[in-house]
């Protein structure tokens, strides 16, 4: 069971190392989506908005970890 | 179609990426093997094999049934936290932030832990040196597994990622066995850095396919998407290099 345990823990871990990186890439995602799904616009505008919300949470991430 | 465009990113997303993790798995399996004997080395690493290959057997005639949207969209979504995490991660080693990893210390540790245990005449030695090689093949081979299904699913892609990790495997394999050493002067965090760019640039690419979002120039836009996380992954290197004047 540990090893089986390990082996979840450790998939579970190559998607979630800072939660709060993971949460703020999910919420980057969420928003794309809320703006598709009720403005009805899935143009070039929503993969900018990806792409640099992605971009954005990685500055952010990365200065926070700099910091540290 | 498969494109150039799209092939060749996933191939050597997937090429590098696999060199990282077989390298990883290799100092452990070799340090068993050293340590404890080829026998439980060599059972340990097949059946970890066997697991990933029915890991493989199972999610195969899932993926078919899912609908090729739907499919693109969480896998760009686990493709952006996996390939972000690994950009961000492999900044901060190249910012001096975090430790590099290392595969001699590696290599140090898990042949300290077996001569420990053969100093107190643990019976079993065997099943735990090959559970040892077993762990190492399943957790590294867990992560090729994904990135070969990740890169390779959304486009009908698999059999060219596949073959990307494939050629990795025998290049270390070939390697290692040669040189019978741990593989230290891989550049293992500049594979890392470069891998998570293309990941990430697959997880923009996958997420907006699955919201629906028509990329300019189709699959050419990968490359495009790849441009950008280097220059801002580059950037963000040089920044961390002076956290005083960022807290300033």
């Amino acid at each position: 069971m540990t090893v089986l345990r390990l082996i979840f823990d450790e998939f579970v871990g190559l998607f979630v190392d800072d939660e709060q990186l993971a949460l703020s890439i999910l919420a980057v995602v969420a928003g794309c989506w809320l703006v598709v799904h009720y403005v009805h616009d899935n143009s070039i505008t929503i993969g900018l908005l990806l792409l640099f919300g992605c971009l954005g949470v990685l500055m952010a991430s990365v200065v926070k970890g700099a910091r540290r | 179609m498969m494109t150039w465009a799209t092939a060749a990113p996933a191939i050597s997303a997937t090429f590098l990426a696999s060199i990282v993790e077989v390298v990883e798995a290799f100092t452990i399996v070799l340090a068993v093997g050293t340590v404890q004997g080829w026998r439980p080395a060599l059972a340990g690493t097949a059946a970890g094999l066997g697991v990933l290959g029915l890991l493989v057997l199972a999610l195969g005639p899932v993926l078919d049934k899912v609908p090729i949207q739907s499919l693109q969209l969480v896998i760009g979504i686990l493709l952006l936290l996996f390939g972000l995490r690994w950009l961000r991660k492999a900044i901060l080693r190249a910012a001096g932030i975090i430790a590099l990893h290392d595969e001699e210390q590696a290599f140090a540790k898990e042949t300290s832990l077996l001569q420990d245990a053969a100093r107190k005449r643990i019976s079993h030695l065997d099943w735990i040196a090959g559970l040892a090689a077993f762990k190492a093949v399943v957790l590294e081979g867990v992560e090729v597994v994904f990135i070969v299904i990740a890169v390779g699913a959304g486009r009908g892609l698999l059999w060219p990622a596949a073959l990307g990790a494939l050629a990795a495997c025998i290049l270390v394999l070939v390697i290692g066995i040669a040189v019978h050493k741990p593989l230290s002067r891989v550049p293992e965090n500049t594979l890392k850095f470069g891998v998570g760019v293309m990941l990430s640039a697959f997880g923009v690419f996958w997420t907006g396919e699955g919201l629906g979002v028509e990329w300019p120039g189709h699959d050419a836009a990968i490359l495009v998407l790849a441009a950008i996380f280097l220059s801002a992954g580059l950037a963000l290197i040089s920044l961390a290099r002076r956290p005083v004047e960022i807290a300033r």
